[in-house]
């Protein structure tokens, strides 16, 4: 059995004519595993990556999702961090007066006490937001700023990579982490992930356009089209689609 | 965040309609007839053996207040009030008592049960500062006024040493009346408003301090009210005197039962600050809002002025406001003296059928004058908040200075905020700024915080500390900690 076991998956926009978007997906993801979901824009890449982390605008209408054989789909947004699920937001939000550090401490104990753990230490705390942060260029100065409050696209980015690296998931939804990154920024973002990669996590990176992946070099890559993944295949795939688009996918639906 | 954490486990230990501070404490007591006549007046004047001249006083307040109509521009809506039913002066029955071994066991347990140390010995090892290791222990001198009388005044010696003067106001009356004669209603008026007037006439208890020349007070000064009894008005006095050049932090604290029926409590605070000296004024109030349908909870219609007298003096309010079914109450600043500075922290938290009207009215009539206003009304439930604020400046105020900035935050989408600045300027010098901001809590703002493992109160709770940081960071450190779990507490049932 798969670590995260996505079983066509149906879904659709919560509401009496909510649309479906997505259509029947399946995809297995095992631990140490990279994936990487390619796709034009509105095939709903973003919207499997909402569902999996729970956000309530969304309905499934079919299908199953488990995470270690466990429903996934059954728990609350917050459970469902507890037990490894982290969603690096394309466009993180800003919580103005709670400072980056807090906000990273709040997260994690919340995390353990749910897990049964005891609250971490904080010199233990300090030191470990300290040596996360300083790979990541991220100065302490950020680190007492608000969170995501004035900060630089390429900023808000890099503290995405942070709270990964900080909170530690099971499995980590990097969604179009590259989106408005130059590519000194992408270049940053993609060591801190690498660094994260590991035999015990998998990953799933979204992404529109081919660049990222020559950082961030995935072990599987799929193609979502309309709701649903039409092509797999190996690193390789990634390359074809940057040399012929996504023409032939969208014809094919035409 | 270790409070984050300790408010949520707070909230979650307490159900919606549970407030927390609504024991009854079961205690003979001796009333006033109910009702209000001049007789009421005469009764509470003679119980506290009152020299001729403020009874006088008092018996003017009352037959202008019979005159005078109850304000009603405020947005508030609340029943009238039954004047005629209320008692004007309720007092636990025990004589005075000269030490606290002396005191009733019922009303220590009280204040303890409160967490107000009013023992010496216990202030020393209660209250911990949470200013981080090695910071030490605070000490507080606290005045416990227990309904209409001051039960308790602690550290009066060691405070006398240092020649600061606090002590019930019913008591400096008899032994400073020279002070009292001098400042009693020179900063609010007998005449000020229907409310003032009300307790000028029957103002039965509240602090006096007084703080001589060049002495910067050594501990922070506290008082804490208490209505116990049923259907009994609070009326409390409040008068500080800074002299020239001293320095003075003071906080009170407010608490009263759980009953179906409404209470009044309208006081009266006077502040003065002479040249060079600074009062900081602290309040967390947390009298009983009243149940999530609205039943019950405290009329809360407070008269609180400072009068910058002095030239450089500073008068600064902080409040976090989290109770009372109707708040009315706008703590003002007078910037006579040349160079002084106004200002004003405020938080208002209104949760279920609460009403809160409150803000402050900053008056320039000195030379370069500045004033700050910092407020932030927070609506969950039903609740409607409104910031009511007044920035004047008069045609000799050459330089003034204002800056506003009000922000209000929505949870949920049955409750309303509302914002009405006054600006009025006749000096062409002064130069006023007002920022405005209302917010909702977003659902993307809740979503993020929970993706990263914080359940939906959790969320909440970090979103609006987050909100009111910069007026909590104006508290004295060890009441900071302490407003941050009220205001989860507060919000408690506001999030799904």
């Amino acid at each position: 059995m798969a670590m995260l076991d996505i079983d066509n998956l149906h879904a659709k926009i919560e509401g009496e004519d909510g649309k479906e978007i997505l259509k029947g997906l399946s995809l297995k993801v095992n631990p140490g595993e990279v994936h990487a979901i390619m796709g034009p824009n509105g095939s709903g890449k973003s919207t499997l990556s909402y569902i999996l982390a729970g956000k309530e605008d969304y309905e499934v209408t079919e299908g199953s999702v488990t995470l270690d054989g466990e429903d996934l789909l059954e728990m609350a947004i917050d459970e469902r961090a507890a037990k490894g699920v982290f969603l690096a937001f394309q466009y993180p939000i800003e919580v103005p007066g709670v400072a980056t550090m807090t906000f990273l401490r709040s997260a994690l104990n919340a995390q353990r006490k749910k897990r049964g753990e005891e609250e971490i230490s904080t010199p233990d705390f300090l030191r470990l937001v300290k040596d996360k942060a300083a790979g990541l260029g991220i100065s302490q100065d950020m680190l007492k700023r608000g969170v995501n409050v004035g900060f630089s696209g390429g900023e808000k980015k890099r503290a995405e990579i942070l709270q990964m690296a900080v909170l530690e998931p099971k499995i980590a939804i990097l969604d179009e982490t590259d989106s408005g990154l130059d590519i000194d920024a992408l270049k940053i973002v993609s060591e801190g992930v690498n660094a994260l990669r590991s035999p015990e996590r998998g990953m799933i990176v979204i992404t529109h356009y081919q660049r990222l992946l020559n950082h961030i070099v995935p072990d599987f890559v799929h193609v979502m089209h309309k709701g649903r993944i039409v092509r797999s295949g190996g690193k390789e795939l990634a390359l074809e689609l940057e040399a012929n688009g996504y023409a032939e996918y969208q014809q094919d639906a035409a | 965040m270790p409070a984050v954490q300790e408010t949520v486990e707070q909230v979650r230990s307490i159900d919606v309609d549970q407030y927390k501070y609504g024991f009854f404490t079961d205690i003979e007591s001796e009333k006033a007839p109910k009702g209000l006549d001049e007789d009421t007046v005469r009764f509470i004047s003679a119980k506290k053996g009152e020299p001729e001249w403020l009874l006088e006083w008092r018996l003017d307040a009352f037959r202008r207040w019979q005159t005078m109509q109850e304000p009603k521009w405020a947005r508030v809506d609340y029943p009238p009030i039954p004047y005629q039913e209320l008692y004007y002066y309720s007092a636990p029955k025990q004589k005075a008592a000269k030490s606290i071994d002396e005191i009733d066991p019922e009303i220590l347990a009280t204040y303890e049960k409160l967490g107000i140390p009013l023992r010496e010995r216990d202030a020393l090892l209660g209250i911990e500062s949470t200013g981080g290791e090695g910071s030490g222990k605070a000490r507080v001198a606290v005045d416990a006024v227990f309904d209409s009388v001051s039960v308790a005044t602690t550290f009066k010696e060691e405070l006398a040493k240092a020649g600061v003067i606090f002590m019930p106001i019913s008591e400096a009356v008899r032994e400073h009346p020279e002070l009292v004669r001098k400042y009693l209603g020179s900063v609010v008026p007998v005449t000020d408003n229907f409310f003032a007037t009300l307790n000028s006439a029957v103002f039965s208890d509240g602090s006096f301090v007084y703080v001589p020349k060049g002495v910067r007070c050594p501990m922070e000064l506290s008082t804490y009210f208490r209505i116990n009894e049923r259907n009994t008005g609070q009326f409390e006095r409040t008068l500080i005197i800074a002299d020239e050049g001293s320095y003075v932090s003071y906080l009170e604290g407010c608490t009263a039962p759980m009953r179906d029926e409404n209470q009044l409590h309208a006081a009266v605070v006077e502040l003065v600050a002479l040249a060079d000296a600074e009062i900081k004024y602290s309040t967390v109030q947390n009298w009983y809002p009243g149940d999530s349908e609205g039943k019950g909870g405290i009329f809360n219609f407070v008269t609180k002025r400072g009068d910058c007298r002095g030239d450089r003096s500073k008068i600064s309010w902080t409040q976090v406001e989290t109770g009372s079914a109707i708040t009315w109450k706008y703590p003002s600043c007078i910037l006579r003296g040349d160079e002084s500075q106004g200002e004003f922290y405020s938080i208002a938290i209104s949760n279920g059928r609460q009403q809160v009207d409150s803000g402050t009215k900053m008056i320039h009539l000195g030379k370069n004058t500045s004033s700050r206003i910092i407020s932030k009304g927070i609506a969950a439930g039903r609740s409607d908040n409104t910031y009511r604020g007044l920035v004047s400046a008069h045609r000799k105020a050459t330089g003034a200075r204002n800056f506003t900035n009000c922000d209000s935050l929505l949870i949920g989408d049955q409750c309303g905020a509302h914002t009405v600045p006054y600006i009025e300027s006749k000096n062409a010098t002064a130069h006023f700024e007002h920022e405005a901001t209302t917010s909702k809590i977003s659902e993307d703002q809740l979503f993020y915080c929970q993706q990263r493992g914080l359940d939906p109160e959790e969320a909440t709770a970090l979103i609006v500390n987050g909100f009111v940081k910069d007026v909590l960071q104006q508290l004295p450190m060890e009441f900071a900690v302490e407003a941050q779990k009220l205001i989860s507490v507060s919000l408690e049932g506001s999030v799904g």
